[in-house]
């Protein structure tokens, strides 16, 4: 479905994730950020891009991959991102929705 | 984004079996994920999972576990649930599931809240030193309860 961030037009799936990373600016994720009610400070900045390396990797992502080797402790990682920390930091990375568990 | 009615998932494990304890795991932990509170409020045998000398051997039990699709009798044999544990420890390992000192780590770094029981600590004569460091106190089932006062709580027992 097409969804309108201020004036950025994109294509998302039901839940609101970029279809195709192609999309993806950082005016976008600044966009996403504010509807998800987060203002991107540079810690979020440092999440995202590590989000995003790890995806073109092929690394799956979970919460014991962010203590591993991720830039921020999990405590920081849930303050950053309260309402679900790898749900929303992925909207914002604009890469899908991670499909594990843990 | 989607909203969820559940705000609030609290967990008794009661049990002291690997899969048990994991089952409470990976859903608090699922919990904090979706951004849902979780505590976990640990009784009875599963005052095994926080103990700092135990937590790390617990077992898959092989006797009276009709998943495991082997008769009793020989689920019952010696070496077969340090066999059956192995196996699954290794499976989740693949995963990527934390060991029990490592998942409650996380737990605990996740803002999940982890409480063990009054009354089986002081019926199995444990002290504080005997539990894990991250744990956030010892309550009353009724101090418990409490916690799950409000909308949207739920109370699963493990």
């Amino acid at each position: 479905m097409e969804k309108v961030f201020n004036n950025i037009a994109v294509i998302t799936n039901d839940e609101g994730y970029l279809e195709s990373f192609d999309q993806w600016t950082p005016e976008l994720a600044e966009e996403i950020a504010k509807e998800e009610g987060i203002e991107l400070t540079e810690k979020h900045w440092e999440v995202i891009h590590w989000i995003q390396e790890q995806i073109k990797n092929e690394v799956a992502l979970t919460i014991r991959g962010i203590k591993k080797t991720g830039p921020v402790d999990i405590k920081t990682f849930y303050a950053l991102f309260p309402k679900g920390p790898l749900k929303v930091s992925t909207k914002i990375a604009g890469v899908p929705k991670p499909k594990s568990c843990i | 984004m989607e909203t969820t009615k559940v705000k609030k998932m609290l967990f008794i494990l009661s049990k002291a079996s690997l899969q048990d304890a994991y089952a409470a795991f990976v859903m608090a932990n699922g919990a904090r994920m979706e951004g849902i509170e979780a505590e976990v409020f640990f009784t009875f045998f599963g005052l095994e999972a926080i103990q700092k000398k135990k937590l790390n051997d617990l077992h898959t039990s092989t006797v009276g576990n009709p998943g495991m699709h082997i008769p009793t009798m020989i689920g019952g044999l010696p070496g077969m649930e340090s066999l059956a544990t192995n196996m699954m420890k290794k499976e989740m390992d693949k995963l990527d599931m934390p060991p029990v000192d490592e998942f409650l780590e996380i737990l605990s770094a996740s803002g999940a809240k982890l409480w063990a029981c009054k009354l089986a600590v002081d019926m199995f004569h444990l002290k504080e030193e005997d539990l894990i460091d991250d744990l956030d106190g010892i309550l009353t089932i009724g101090d418990f309860y409490n916690r799950a006062d409000s909308d949207g709580s739920q109370i699963v027992f493990i």
